[in-house]
């Protein structure tokens, strides 16, 4: 137990779980293990407080329905990974960073302030309902994995992204 | 609100608004501790309620994303986020 009150082999054993994710899913983690280790001490921690994995390095309000774009890995991993090459905590990082060419720099936030949150009330999961439907007619709704990108077509989100392994209420209504 | 004092150097006030889960808080305060400065220090995930809205609310008026780590100097300057170079000539270091 560390001084988060977090077991080492727990920090250890999502470590491990989550090198094999990311490299499942095309994704890097930051090449200083101990800094990994640290981030996800950070995580745990978060979920024992919690009951889910908020980012560390953001503060969580301990609402769900509030934080769900802070859930690890975040919405905003994927764009912070393209324009800064890492995520806004630095876990997750490019290829140049992960093979040491390059070094991580400071990540600015890109989650809305406070006082801007929450304006574009955008439910994580609608159910459909009449008026909805859009002009061109699909024969199924189209949904949107707001952690990954993943789009399927069919009545309701998968309980689980088969891609990145994000939970129902990450996804979106795309089409 | 819970403020930690670390002794060293006056350089004025210094303040730091970190989160306790989050790295580059750490590294910021790490850094410092190593400049040898004076400063306190609050974890905001730690404090609850009013307290954690008034800390917010202090470190919005100096960074309005309301992200950390946010370093104030004299509740004039601030730096936001482990910027090494930033802060080590803000303390002529």
């Amino acid at each position: 137990m560390n001084d988060a009150g977090v077991r080492e082999q727990d920090v250890d054993r999502t470590y491990e779980t989550l090198v094999k994710d990311a490299t499942d899913g095309g994704y890097r983690l930051n090449p200083d293990a101990e800094f990994v280790k640290n981030l996800i001490c950070g995580l745990l921690k978060n979920e024992q407080r919690y009951g889910y994995r908020a980012c560390p390095c953001r503060l969580a309000s301990g609402k769900k329905e509030e934080d769900l774009d802070i859930i690890c890995p975040c919405d905003y991993r994927d764009s912070d990974l393209e324009e800064h090459g890492a995520c806004y905590c630095a876990l997750y990082v490019n290829e140049a960073i992960a093979d040491g060419s390059r070094k991580v720099a400071p990540v600015p936030e890109r989650r809305p302030p406070r006082s801007e949150r929450g304006r574009k009330k955008d439910a994580a999961v609608r159910t459909i309902t009449p008026g909805m439907a859009p002009i061109f007619s699909l024969s199924l709704p189209v949904w949107r994995c707001k952690v990954c990108g993943y789009l399927c077509a069919r009545e309701q989100p998968p309980g689980i992204c088969p891609i990145c392994k994000a939970k129902k209420d990450r996804f979106e209504r795309f089409a | 609100m819970v403020v930690e004092h670390v002794n060293g150097k006056n350089k004025g006030k210094v303040m730091l608004y970190a989160l306790s889960t989050c790295g580059w808080c750490a590294k910021t305060k790490d850094l410092l501790r190593e400049l040898g400065i004076a400063f306190d220090y609050t974890f905001v995930d730690l404090l609850e309620g009013m307290e954690q809205n008034e800390a917010m609310d202090q470190v919005e008026k100096f960074n309005q994303s309301g992200s950390f780590p946010t370093l104030v100097i004299d509740n004039r300057k601030s730096i936001v986020g482990f910027r090494e170079k930033e802060i080590r000539e803000a303390f002529g270091a």
